[in-house]
């Protein structure tokens, strides 16, 4: 009987998971090791955070699911990956601190076979001033990157509402709150969120909203921003941004490294290496990411993580990461297996794997301050990564080590975004985009490096219903529900 | 607002941040809303992100 132990239960950790235990059966083992109780829809904290829906509608008990798919759940987080066993034994092992309920700090060593990490990110709010303690958020801004934080994004926004209706007005700003973020796709749809709510309630002409993002240019969003198919032409995301910001009147700051948070104010440098500062009532702003910490351990006890992961944190997987130059990039720079290159039982998917360098040209101010968007790693490709290494690893388990592995390179793989504003089935407009590929290949398609044909964006009703419908067939998905595994990532 | 029918020109600053940008007309921003229309753009909106999806996979 071999086991894999996945690490998180995520969107990525999740799909791996579940694909696992359905494929290996019950001759095999499944453990999913991963502090949280309840799994989140995270795209839809976005609508938890405008109070349109609740931390409950967007989360639920991980245990009743793991039952149901003959997953061993243990409720703790991992510590440290052991890939070469210990002293006494040649078995690799991780640690683990359970997290759950009456057995918080209690540790224990998990055996594994194969291994998935598939931590996702530390929310690293501590990177910058005033923005909160290492993973804890601050108290000057809100966030809605998980389902807590969101509902108290949700009860600050009703008392600027509350302010305004009273005839004060209140000044909103959204965006990224470091220089090396990423994500800024969900900052994105939270600003119109905002907008909309605040048009709901009758109050948005007692408020002035402005973006703040370290983007180069908008419209970036961290994947160097893309050229869509609309009206006959190949249309750059800049204009189809800056067009929706000045239609909804949203003003924006763009190549900004925010430097410090305090109470109302932020403090911030340019690309240019000006440095300036803004006010506010209500801030929500990204945190940058890293690993979640995950120290790796030699036989002899020795501390090899530099040899696992990289310096961000992230797990070394097979990629090119001496590329060097934005010049030098190339699509094939990208991971495709996932393999660590020195374990090759271990794996990495989702936010937890080691992007070779950034999608977005890097930018540094006069000062020597990087600003510029990380690579992001959305909903979609994280699942289909999951999928993709839990066939791998069920392959080498069922049919031999030397069974050959499953690709899936973000260079190959499209994504399928919607950022919806407002959430009535007639009055919410969306934007709803696809790319393809993620990460563009300037050899395959020379100029915008993406298929146009299926790279599209457009704003309407249609996006509109279908972020609902993924809303509910993803949560049902997830849930394992019959048929689950007829709807794709 | 005096000017809600021009459907966001107003709000664009000359030299400002958003001088360069388009706004959508009238019969672009009815387009969103339009139930039928949005209905035919549903179909191929999805009908598009299925084969994006079977690209990847
Ligand atoms: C507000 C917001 C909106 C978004 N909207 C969209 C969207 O509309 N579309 C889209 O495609 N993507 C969206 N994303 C991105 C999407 O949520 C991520 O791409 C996706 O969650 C990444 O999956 P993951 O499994 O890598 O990480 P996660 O989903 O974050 O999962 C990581 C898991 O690991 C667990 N973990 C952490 N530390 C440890 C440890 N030490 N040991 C074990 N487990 C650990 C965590 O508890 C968590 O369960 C959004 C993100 C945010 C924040």
């Amino acid at each position: 009987m071999a086991r894999l132990v996945v690490l998180g239960g995520g969107v990525s950790g999740h799909t791996a998971a579940t694909f696992a235990a359905k494929w290996l059966g019950s001759a095999h083992e499944v453990v999913v090791v991963t502090p949280n109780s309840k799994w989140n829809w995270i795209p839809s904290n976005i609508w938890v955070g405008v109070g349109q829906m609740t931390a409950e509608d967007v989360t639920f008990d991980l245990a009743p699911v793991y039952a149901k798919a003959g997953i061993n759940y243990k409720q703790a987080k991992a510590l440290s990956i052991n890939p070469e066993g210990k002293e006494s034994s040649d078995k690799p092992f991780v640690t683990i601190e359970y997290t759950e309920a009456g057995r918080e700090g209690e540790n224990e060593e998990v055996e594994y076979d194969y291994l998935i990490n598939a931590t996702g990110p530390k929310l690293n709010f501590g990177a910058t001033p005033g923005l909160g303690e290492g993973s804890q958020l601050g108290e000057h801004t809100v966030s809605v990157c998980t389902a807590d934080h969101a509902a108290h994004a949700s009860d600050e926004l009703d008392k600027c509402i509350e302010k305004m209706k009273a005839g004060e007005r209140q000044k909103f700003l959204i965006g990224t709150g470091h220089g090396m973020c990423t994500c800024q796709g969900a900052a994105f749809e939270y600003i119109f969120n905002i907008e909309h709510e605040l048009k709901k309630a009758g109050v948005r002409d007692m408020a002035d909203i402005k973006w703040i993002s370290n983007e180069s240019f908008l419209g970036d969003f961290g994947v160097g921003g893309l050229h869509m198919k609309a009206m006959g032409f190949a249309v750059s995301s800049k204009i189809f941004a800056e067009s929706l910001f000045t239609e909804r009147n949203v003003d924006w700051i763009i190549g900004a490294h925010v430097s410090k948070v305090e109470s109302g104010k932020i403090e911030y440098e340019l690309l240019d290496g000006s440095t300036g500062e803004e006010n506010f009532n209500f801030s929500m702003l990204i945190p940058p990411f890293a690993g979640v910490g995950i120290k790796a351990f030699g036989k002899d006890g020795s501390d090899i993580t530099d040899t696992m992961f990289a310096p961000n944190g992230f797990l070394k997987v097979d990629a090119n990461y001496g590329a060097g130059a934005y010049e030098n990039w190339k699509a094939s720079d990208w991971p495709k297996t996932y393999q660590n290159p020195t374990y090759g039982n271990v794996f990495a998917c989702g936010i937890a794997f080691a992007p070779p360098h950034p999608i977005s040209k890097p930018m540094k101010s006069p000062n020597g301050t990087m600003i510029g968007p990380t690579p992001p790693r959305t909903g979609m490709p994280s699942g289909i990564m999951g999928k993709t290494v839990a066939h791998s690893i069920c392959d080498r388990i069922l049919k031999g080590d030397n069974a050959p592995l499953h690709e899936a390179s973000m260079a190959e793989m499209g994504a399928a975004c919607v950022a919806s504003a407002g959430k009535g089935v007639f009055s919410g407009t969306a934007a709803a985009m696809t790319i393809y590929p993620v990460v563009p290949d300037f050899e395959k398609y020379p100029g915008t490096g993406r298929d146009t044909d299926y790279t599209f964006g457009e704003i309407g009703l249609a996006g509109h219903w279908i972020k609902h419908i993924l809303h509910h067939l993803f949560m049902y998905k997830a849930k394992l529900n019959p048929g689950w595994t007829m709807i794709p990532e | 607002m005096a000017h809600e029918h021009k459907h966001g020109e107003e709000n664009i600053k000359a030299y400002g941040n958003n001088f360069t940008t388009m706004t959508p007309g009238p019969f672009a921003k009815w387009l969103r809303t339009c139930v039928i229309y949005q209905f035919i753009r549903f179909v191929i909106i999805n009908l598009k992100m299925i084969t994006v999806v079977k690209k990847s996979h």
